[in-house]
């Protein structure tokens, strides 16, 4: 069903989707990171404070930028996807793939460049918060390793020639 | 609290809000008016459009003479509200409305000449380009409530009036810029656009939260907080429509480079249903790149 890369027949936009396919699930997957984030850690669980103290002037200015990106990136990706559908058939494994890819990439610098080297609030307060800061970052690198893994197997199964030649 | 802030709501807080009630009464019926005038000339226009402004009207006519306004004084939450309403949710329903697009209809060729060359205008163009726009808006804020100026406009009705007549253009200004159906001079690519709504969101939203500890000038903490957090949560709503709206356009924007798609019909708020209005200034409309849509 996918030509090779280098045999693709003139005019054929096969890379751009497959390139969008991932921008679109990167895009979505970020946007949905940030939103768990806000929804339950700030206002579920009221584990996280909007504003603690501590909070630098450039751990406000990360947050407020990736609280906008955030936003935008879930709009965006959405309508990426609407986009490349009534396009065509696309890889929904590569779109799964790119959107952990996507909520990793997040996780991992919320846990580590907001909450620690910014210092913009922490997980939880009044804990031992070592336990919470492993499982944070660790759930970001399972999320990293399983959607590089599904890209992969995507980009494995694109490159498969097609059944019928 | 205090008595100098009352100042604000005396006879000519009366006057200034009745006179606001009175402008925008004004623009309705202009607007009406020049609905009116097209269908004689048998050109339809969208109702949508027309309710878009009246709604609007509305909105603005609530934040500058309604019930807020007294409790807005002394209450940093109505404040917030007003503003939420002023400088954001009217321009989102005023924009769609279309008044330049309008405006050129109706009028004669040669006033509508004048206007266009006004809208090609430096000042106009430098104002009403989405980084223009977007500095207005975001300095302004950060201005006002950082700033003397926030206890000086309870003070003052003129500043008061300067101020939220500042907050109404600016935020029109910026959601024309960024999803306006009007003609503009030199429409960015959507990147731009959206780079720029995004950088706009987050000037907003670091303001807020540092209006969360900082408080502007006279504003009891307290206050100060849950109105922060009603700027922060309030406004976001606001701009995830704004988001919305931009990543819409450009979806429909899109749909004529699709084979056999339909959806390139006349969009609801007609959008598409006047190409070629004003011909020499819609053709930036979407620009080439951001009609083949990459993001």
């Amino acid at each position: 069903m996918v030509p090779a890369a280098g045999k693709a027949p003139p005019g054929s936009n096969e890379a751009a989707i497959r390139r969008r396919t991932l921008l679109s699930g990167a895009l979505s997957g970020i946007g949905t990171a940030a939103f768990v984030d806000e929804t339950v850690f700030h206002q579920l669980l009221h584990w996280h404070h909007f504003y603690d103290g501590s909070t630098s002037a450039a751990g406000l200015v990360s947050d407020g930028l990736f609280h906008a990106f955030g936003w935008f990136a879930v709009v965006a990706g959405l309508f990426l996807l609407a986009d490349l559908r009534r396009r065509g058939p696309l890889s929904v494994r590569r779109w799964w793939g790119g959107v952990l890819l996507g909520a990793g990439a997040f996780q991992l610098y919320d846990g580590t460049i907001q909450h620690k080297l910014f210092g913009l609030h922490q997980i939880r307060y009044d804990v031992d918060l070592l336990p919470y800061d492993l499982t944070w970052n660790l759930v970001a690198v399972v999320l990293l390793v399983a959607g590089a893994w599904l890209v992969l197997r995507s980009q494995a199964a694109g490159l498969r020639p097609p059944p019928s030649s | 609290m205090t008595g100098h802030q009352h100042s604000g709501m005396g006879a000519d807080g009366w006057f200034l809000g009745a006179l606001a009630v009175l402008l925008l009464a004004g623009g309705v019926l202009a607007y009406l008016g020049a609905v009116r005038r097209l269908r004689r000339r048998n050109i339809r226009w969208p109702l949508a459009r027309t309710a878009g402004w009246m709604a609007g009207s509305v909105v603005a006519a609530v934040a500058v003479a309604g019930p807020l306004v007294a409790p807005a004084a002394t209450d940093f939450v109505a404040h917030m509200t007003a503003h939420l309403l002023l400088g954001m949710l009217a321009p989102l329903l005023l924009v769609p409305a279309a008044p330049v697009t309008l405006l050129l209809r109706v009028l004669p060729v040669a006033h509508a000449r004048r206007v266009s060359a006004l809208l090609r205008s430096w000042p106009v163009r430098a104002g009403s380009s989405p980084a223009g726009a977007a500095v207005l808006n975001v300095g302004g804020l950060w201005l006002f409530y950082t700033s003397v100026l926030y206890p000086l406009s309870s003070a003052s009705s003129v500043l008061h009036v300067l101020v939220q007549v500042h907050f109404l253009v600016a935020g029109y200004l910026l959601v024309a810029a960024l999803i306006g159906p009007d003609p503009q001079p030199h429409r960015p690519a959507f990147r731009v656009r959206a780079a720029v709504l995004v950088l706009s969101v987050a000037g907003h939203d670091i303001l807020a939260k540092y209006l969360y500890a900082h408080p502007p000038v006279g504003v009891p903490s307290g206050q100060g907080a849950a109105g922060a957090l009603l700027m922060y949560y309030g406004g976001g709503a606001l701009e995830i429509l704004l988001m919305v709206l931009l990543c819409h356009r450009w979806y429909v924007a899109g749909a004529s480079h699709v084979a056999g798609d339909r959806s390139g019909r006349v969009h609801r708020w007609g959008h598409r249903a006047y190409p070629g209005a004003t011909p020499r200034m819609d053709r930036g409309g979407y620009g080439r790149r951001g009609m083949t849509g990459h993001l």
